[in-house]
């Protein structure tokens, strides 16, 4: 029979190797992610420079740009978030604040977790069936805003639901007390105190919307496009316009993705570049949103 | 602002009438008003995910309808040949449907001992400080786009691969699994820690109390108790597999073929659909059709996979 001693000193040995397996594993993912990050920089850092953010695409490997594609991400991106954060705010807080417990409220619930799950691509059949042909808005970048948003919505939803549930329920109340009705508690204390969560979720859906290629695939963005939307700033009044949001677009992994399928390497390392321009963008919008969300709880 | 100067104001008013009516009538009917539009405009915003998840249904169901006419479901799921677009057209759905099985099992093998050890480790091993550290890193791992891991499964992993296994292919199915499995490890090893961490720490005190040792208070204690979990982790990660795209149709091939070598290209359900969409089939047309049946078959896998896989999240929620 073993002394106790000798159990100890193997439970404790035991335990040492798994924290080297553990952190083996952590090593190697870590590692996945260097490797992934150096090979983008080493291969497309060269290829970055001026002529390149404001070239069109082309035949030539050496001439083609990615203006067009930062341009249509950019706007896309705007029809995004204008979509996307209010509808899914208002959606937060009736779910939070607002809703009774019953079976509609139920099916809202489920509804929200299955749509978090449904992949992106089937999204892309969606807009395509409906918005494209069903509603006859086209191959556009109104109709590539409004799926992207819809795929974003779940994530701006749980996020400011999160926010919500964190703020003490006294704080409700005095309002309450002071006389105001719901929507003024609402407006003037849930929101502003729920803000960094809000602002948390929306950049983690922007930054995940940014990268989405396959249901803007789906509904047809184009990869070849040598032409910008029309400017949404003109001279005359009323100053702005909306033609762009019917204009038809390309985007930034949709031109990777196109650059990837080529066979020439020359393309790959324009992928590369292309690729290093998307990766800065969503690394930096994840990091943004995950320091926000570290000092949220620093405070609390 | 204005609303306290009305209150203050009609207080005022109501107060030289008479004493008797404290605030305006008026201005209480607005304030009622204006809080049931906002509880209506707020319930039609959270309604609206109930209105996608049915159109989604209904659009797939629909076009999928004019396909099934002309093919019957029998030859759809039976059928080892997918041709649409040939002259001799096939419309089997299992080479799409083993290919996406493969290279999802192939990312399963990766996440699930990885996840799992990862999991243990965050919830039961690490300090706090490193956790806080560490989880952080794996959401940027997440955050990284599709379209990004599948250039790394083409350009690098493939080419990495090569070296050792001369045989593989430029379009293979074993790249893509294994950097798949890289990127629902995040996922996997979140909720799975999750599940881990709602155990109750009565239990782990009990087991160290009996001369357990961490790894065993681990496997014997808290892996049981969190099993429901740690599943649902699984089956999630599963349907975020199954349902990736990008990865896939850069690097596994355009070529639908049923094959159980990983080290041969093959088109998933997801690749097949970025194919037909890049070109441009007339809308309407039966290779139109085919994109939606492939994407019901897709749907309905996932939703049920999703469906278990959040039956048993609830499950471990109300144990503890």
């Amino acid at each position: 029979m073993k002394s106790y001693q000798q159990i100890i000193s193997g439970n404790k040995r035991t335990d040492r190797t798994f924290v080297v397996i553990g952190l083996l594993v952590l090593l190697i993912a870590m590692l996945t992610l260097v490797a992934l990050i150096l090979d983008l920089a080493i291969q497309g850092l060269p290829r970055l420079d001026w002529d390149f953010m404001t070239n069109f695409p082309s035949r030539r490997a050496a001439r083609a740009g990615i203006m067009s594609a930062w341009v249509g991400t950019t706007l896309v991106m705007i029809v995004t978030a204008a979509l996307a954060i209010p509808l899914g705010v208002a959606a937060g807080v009736y779910l939070e604040e607002y809703a009774p417990k019953n079976w509609i409220t139920d099916i809202i619930e489920i509804n929200v977790t299955n749509l978090a799950g449904v992949p992106s691509i089937i999204y892309g059949l969606l807009a395509l069936g409906l918005f494209v042909y069903g509603l006859g808005l086209g191959q556009t970048i109104q109709v590539a805003g409004l799926v992207l948003a819809l795929l974003i919505l779940p994530i701006v939803i749980v996020s400011t639901r999160e926010g919500i549930r964190s703020l003490p329920q006294s704080m409700r109340e005095g309002s309450y007390a002071l006389g105001a009705d719901q929507w003024q508690t609402t407006v003037r204390y849930i929101l502003p105190s729920a803000r960094p969560a809000i602002l948390t979720g929306s950049i983690m859906g922007l930054s995940r919307a940014i990268g989405e290629t396959a249901p803007v695939i789906t509904i047809g963005a184009l990869t070849f496009i040598a032409f910008l939307p029309p400017s949404p700033v003109q001279e005359s009044v009323p100053f702005i316009n909306f033609d762009w949001l019917e204009s038809p677009f390309s985007l930034l992994p949709i031109q990777m993705f196109n650059w990837i399928s080529r066979p020439q390497a020359d393309f790959h390392v324009n992928a590369a570049a292309a690729g290093v321009v998307l990766l800065a963008m969503t690394l930096l919008m994840n990091s943004f949103a995950i320091y926000i969300r570290y000092r949220l709880r620093k405070v609390l | 602002m204005s609303d306290q100067a009305a209150l203050i104001g009609g207080a005022a008013d109501g107060q030289g009438a008479g004493g008797s009516v404290l605030v305006d009538p008026s201005f209480l009917w607005r304030r009622k008003l204006k809080d049931r539009i906002a509880r209506v405009v707020l319930f039609l915003s959270a309604s609206l995910s109930v209105f996608v998840t049915a159109a989604i249904v209904y659009i797939l169901i629909t076009e999928s309808m004019s396909f099934f006419e002309v093919v019957s479901i029998w030859d759809f799921l039976t059928d080892t040949q997918w041709t649409p677009l040939f002259t001799d057209a096939h419309y089997g759905i299992l080479p799409l449907l083993s290919a996406t099985l493969m290279v999802s099992g192939i990312a399963l093998l990766v996440a699930v001992p990885a996840g799992t050890v990862l999991a243990v480790y965050l919830s039961e091993y690490a300090p706090a400080k490193l956790r806080e550290a560490i989880k952080p890193i794996l959401e940027l791992l997440g955050g990284v786009p599709t379209v990004v891991y599948g250039y790394f499964a083409l350009l690098f992993v493939t080419p990495l691969l090569q070296k050792f296994m001369p045989g593989l292919n430029g379009f293979n199915m074993l790249a893509p699994g294994l950097v798949m499995g890289i990127m629902i490890l995040p996922y996997v090893v979140s909720v799975s820690e999750d599940a881990m961490r709602a155990v109750p720490d009565t239990l782990r005190e009990g087991a160290y109390a009996l001369g357990f040792s961490r790894f065993h208070t681990a496997l014997r204690v808290v892996i049981p108790g969190a099993f429901s979990g740690i599943t649902a982790a699984y089956i999630l990660g599963m349907s975020r597999a199954v349902g990736e795209t990008m990865v896939v149709a850069i690097a596994a091939g355009q070529n639908p073929n049923l094959t159980l070598n990983p080290s041969e290209g093959a088109a998933t359900m997801t690749a097949y659909i970025v194919q037909v969409s890049l070109g441009d089939l007339p809308h309407g047309s039966i290779g139109y059709q085919t994109i939606f049946a492939v994407g019901l078959t897709l749907f309905v896998i996932t939703l049920l996979f999703n469906i278990i896989g959040f039956w048993l999240r609830r499950r471990y929620r109300e144990v503890y």
